[in-house]
């Protein structure tokens, strides 16, 4: 078994893709003038959020959520070992490197961090709240973002206010707040979701030592919210199926593609549906991050076909509501129990303070996802769609997606153009200059995403520490050798996180995107590279899951224990080794997955 | 005679043995019988620690097989009889201690005494009386029955080695039960516990002894609970030993157990380890214990269902929680109890590997939230987690 992955100055990415740095800015590539910096450091694929090749566009989340992640750590709070998580992108494929703190340094960073992290801590609930109130108003000045294409000619209110300023110098502002707007969402991200992870590691880390063998899932149902915004859109679907039984039109969803909602009662469902949707319908298919992700609100098939499930189980006599009462039970029942096996008073003080703690900092946890990687995303991408839109009507591109391929910062030159020409009123260059650039660069993509990424490049450190790594990529010393000894293992076992306790038998099914989700048949294992939250209503379906990568604090480890699944995350190589139609056991556990 | 050990002069110490119920009892117990589920506290010096634990877990509603425990009034009442007592003296008198095969056969004729002399008649009335009673109970004429010793010592914190434990099971009808109940009076006297008393320094007397008669009962399986996982003493988890029938094949070493750990908190089964299990021990038609070659997939079938190691897990939880401190118990699946509620108790006693280790705590010193959480982030986080 080697020690070490390739370096990422030997990989050899596929044929014909001469030429791909040019889809990224140049501060994320791999180069020489960095190489010695780069060839030192552990980097490994984060297929968990970026599974697929990026485009531009895709890349510039990849890079805004980064960069806002690490300068939170950095140089916001300060945390003592723990600096960014470096990003570089090697052939279209994310690959991060945290980036530790010297050891000298970090005592000198503890009194900072425990003043600064403190006031968060000590604050926790009013921040939380204006941070609510912020993401709400950063989401409306998204909305509110102006890409009509340009007038023919001014309102008279230019002239008669005295203004002078016109609408094509006004799209470029607009493009720029749209710009602002988004590294604004992206800090607020990760304003206080590092933190939480630190509370929630601290009490982790007491269970752990008090409990040696406690599972994840203890923990997890000790901190886990009752209610929570992350579950909402899968709740509303259910009271909308439950509506539709109700109100006679059940059959109305037979066809999710074609649903009928004419009459009354449609008026009555649609009313129902309107309320729910804003928000709760800017709900991804995917993580968020990707240009091809599907939003429910502009995909009503994909709710519809939810809510046919929903409807059917509902006239089976089935009771598909959220047993509230029970979860808050049960979770009362766990907690007394862990603490009445302490060994001491002491011990209770600690875990009672810590316990609280956790609990104050997880709902943000759990629901920032919601508000920033489905709603604000879902708005984001919206609008970015409107700009080509408008750029296509307005023949500065050839098709409104051709806007994907081009850079963030290039954009500025189409809007000059635009601009420029509208003035003048002139031929603009932008189609013919940008439609071989595009032709060339949808090629190379095209090459890239068909490519195998490697797991991980570099040397990796001796043992794995930085928390955050552990805790959200589950990113562990075990699972990077696991990796490295991946050719030597049983060819029908896989080992990855025991995330959702449990053992069954059953048919696996491979789901790749997230249009394939549908085909899961009941009773069928999911096997996929990782799932998004928005896949909460096939779980009742599954009886099983497996992903290939993703810590206790993935989104799919959340929603397997929300819905009682068992489940096994992180297995590395679960979508290459397992095939649909195997029949596997899995052992949520253990953490073992084996091919029957 | 061993000239160093006069604390074994039997005749000498006799008075005391003779005023052992009133110097004990006070007077206030003069009942030979004290049914399980009405036991209390105050009957404990008189029903010894074997049968004082049966009825405090029906105390903590642990479901324990019912029985009686014939009290230590019964057995002082064989010692009214001065011809027994001299003649046993005179035997344990003659006793070298540094010969072996000749105590065993001195152990042998004192026992073969005291099995000699009949049981005082209101003893022996009010046994059958409640052996009837027992029966009539379990709906069962000639119930079957375990009949076990019980030594009780107050001041001696070993009772059960100094008085030796001998256990009858499958025991049917009440001639048999009395037979059996002296037989485990005269087991106070067995060479191995009259060796033992010599070595410690205690006195013969200083042991009486109570008998239990309970209910056998007919077991699927049996095993061992420990409430804790003895790999790591974590108190969150069950370690469940489970073979086929009595418990027998797994104490004679024959079979090794299915191994389970279960978590206690979570009810989920997190470990299960499958041998197989070549013979197990059941309960013939004529009533004897006979050994059996397992055959077939049953060799390596889990002795219990996941169903059955939650319910385990739950009361043995319960027994740690009632006595408050780490148990170690016997369980076993009733055959004629309806499945899910077939578990029955036969024993729970004090864990003793990990209750002995120092209890360390996992904080050091006042709480701080931010210090902690510091410390936290700067440690490697997966080392405390492995």
């Amino acid at each position: 078994m080697s020690n070490s992955f390739p370096s990422p100055f030997e990989i050899e990415g596929p044929e014909g893709v001469e030429g791909w740095e040019d889809l990224y800015p140049y501060s994320s590539s791999f180069s020489d003038y960095r190489k010695d910096y780069e060839d030192n450091r552990f980097w490994f694929w984060d297929s968990m959020h970026w599974g697929k090749a990026l485009t531009p566009w895709d890349a510039t989340f990849m890079e805004a959520a980064l960069a806002s992640l690490s300068q939170m750590n950095s140089r916001h709070y300060r945390i003592p070992p723990a600096d960014g998580v470096d990003f570089r992108i090697l052939y279209g494929y994310a690959f991060l490197s945290p980036v530790g703190v010297d050891p000298s340094q970090i005592e000198a960073r503890v009194p900072q961090f425990m003043e600064r992290a403190g006031h968060y801590f000590g604050n926790w609930d009013d921040l939380y709240d204006s941070w609510l109130g912020k993401v709400k108003t950063t989401i409306a000045d998204i909305e509110s973002i102006d890409f009509n294409p340009l007038p023919e000619m001014e309102d008279l209110e230019v002239i008669t206010s005295g203004s002078a300023l016109g609408s094509g110098g006004k799209l470029m502002s607009e493009y720029n707040r749209f710009r602002d707007l988004i590294m604004h969402a992206w800090q607020y991200h990760f304003e206080f979701l590092n933190l939480g992870y630190a509370a929630y590691l601290d009490f982790f880390g007491f269970c752990k030592e008090a409990f040696p063998s406690i599972p994840d899932l203890g923990i997890a149902k000790m901190v886990a919210g009752v209610e929570v915004d992350l579950f909402r859109p899968n709740e509303e679907l259910k009271a909308l199926a439950q509506k539709a039984v109700d109100l006679g039109i059940a059959r109305n969803f037979d066809d999710p593609n074609n649903v009928s909602l004419d009459g009354d009662a449609g008026a009555q469902w649609h009313a129902a549906w309107d309320e729910a949707k804003d928000p709760w319908f800017n709900f991804t298919s995917g993580n968020g991050f990707y240009h091809f992700d599907k939003i429910w609100v502009e995909n009503p098939d994909i709710p519809y076909t939810f809510i046919k499930d929903y409807i059917a189980r509902i006239e089976a006599g089935e009771d598909i509501s959220r047993p509230i009462e029970a979860i808050r039970e049960e979770r009362d029942r766990v907690v007394s129990e862990y603490r009445d096996l302490l060994g001491s008073d002491e011990d209770r003080e600690a875990f009672d303070g810590k316990l609280g703690l956790a609990r104050v900092v997880f709902p943000y946890v759990e629901n920032h996802n919601f508000y920033i990687e489905h709603w604000t995303m879902s708005v984001v991408w919206r609008k970015l769609k409107e700009l080509g839109a408008t750029l296509a009507k307005d023949g500065l591109l050839n098709s409104a997606d051709d806007l994907l391929f081009i850079r963030r910062d290039e954009v500025n030159e189409v809007l000059w153009d635009y601009y420029a020409n509208w003035a003048v009123n002139a031929p603009t260059a932008s189609a013919a200059h940008w439609a071989p650039i595009i032709e060339k660069r949808r090629a190379i993509h095209a090459k890239l995403d068909a490519w195998q990424a490697p797991k991980a490049l570099g040397a990796p450190p001796e043992v794995i520490t930085e928390p955050f790594t552990i805790m959200l990529w589950g990113i562990t010393s075990e699972s990077v050798n696991n990796w490295l000894g991946s050719d030597e293992g049983a060819e029908n076992e896989l080992t990855g996180m025991a995330a959702s306790p449990g053992m069954v038998e059953g048919i696996a099914r491979i789901v790749h995107n997230p249009d394939e989700v549908n085909d899961l048949q009941q009773g069928e294992i999911l096997v996929a590279p990782i799932t998004a939250p928005s896949w909460a209503p096939v779980f009742p379906k599954i009886q099983a899951c497996v992903t290939d990568i993703g810590g206790m604090m993935s989104h799919a480890a959340i929603v397997c224990r929300e819905y009682g699944v068992p489940a096994v995350t992180g297995t590395g190589f679960g979508t290459d080794k397992i095939k649909t139609g195997d029949r596997i056991r899995v052992d949520g556990s253990s953490g073992k997955v084996t091919i029957l | 005679m061993c000239e160093s050990c006069p604390i074994v002069d039997w005749e000498k110490e006799l008075p005391t043995v003779r005023s052992f119920a009133a110097r004990k009892v006070d007077a206030s117990m003069t009942e030979h019988i004290v049914w399980f589920d009405r036991y209390d506290h105050e009957h404990k010096p008189f029903v010894g620690g074997k049968n004082a634990s049966l009825g405090e877990m029906m105390m903590a509603e642990l479901p324990v097989p019912p029985g009686f425990a014939v009290t230590t009034v019964a057995y002082e009442q064989m010692w009214q009889n001065e011809g027994l007592v001299h003649e046993i003296n005179d035997l344990l008198r003659s006793i070298d201690h540094d010969d072996h095969a000749g105590n065993r056969k001195i152990s042998n004729e004192i026992r073969a005494k005291i099995e000699a002399v009949p049981v005082p008649d209101d003893v022996a009335a009010d046994v059958r009386e409640a052996y009837a009673a027992l029966c009539k109970h379990c709906g069962v004429d000639d119930l079957p029955v375990a009949v076990r010793s019980s030594a009780t010592a107050e001041d001696l914190p070993d009772a059960s080695f100094a008085g030796q434990q001998d256990t009858y099971l499958w025991i049917q009808g009440a001639d048999a039960v009395i037979e059996h109940m002296r037989q485990c009076w005269s087991s106070i006297f067995t060479d191995r516990a009259i060796a033992y008393r010599h070595s410690m320094g205690y006195l013969h007397q200083a042991i009486a002894m109570s008998v239990g008669v309970q209910k056998m009962i007919d077991p699927i399986s049996s095993g061992v609970a420990f409430t804790l996982n003895p790999t790591n003493g974590d108190r969150s988890q069950v370690a469940i030993d489970a073979s086929w029938g009595l418990g027998e094949a797994v104490v004679s070493g024959e079979v090794t157990p299915d191994n389970f750990l279960v978590d206690k908190v979570l009810r989920e089964v997190i470990k299960r380890e499958i041998s197989d299990k070549g013979v197990e021990y059941t309960l013939t038609d004529g009533g004897t214990v006979e050994k059996l070659e397992i055959t077939g997939d049953r060799r390596t079938t889990p002795a219990v269902t996941d169903e059955d190691l939650t319910a385990i897990a739950i009361l043995a939880r319960r027994a740690e929680k009632h006595y408050g401190c780490p148990q170690d118990v016997e369980w076993a699946l009733d055959k004629h109890l309806p499945a899910g509620e077939n578990v029955v108790m036969l024993q729970s006693r004090p864990e003793t590997v990990w209750s002995q280790k120092p209890k360390t705590s996992v904080t050091s010193g006042g709480y701080d939230a931010m210090s902690s959480i510091v410390s936290t982030l700067v440690s490697p986080l997966h080392k405390k987690s492995s």
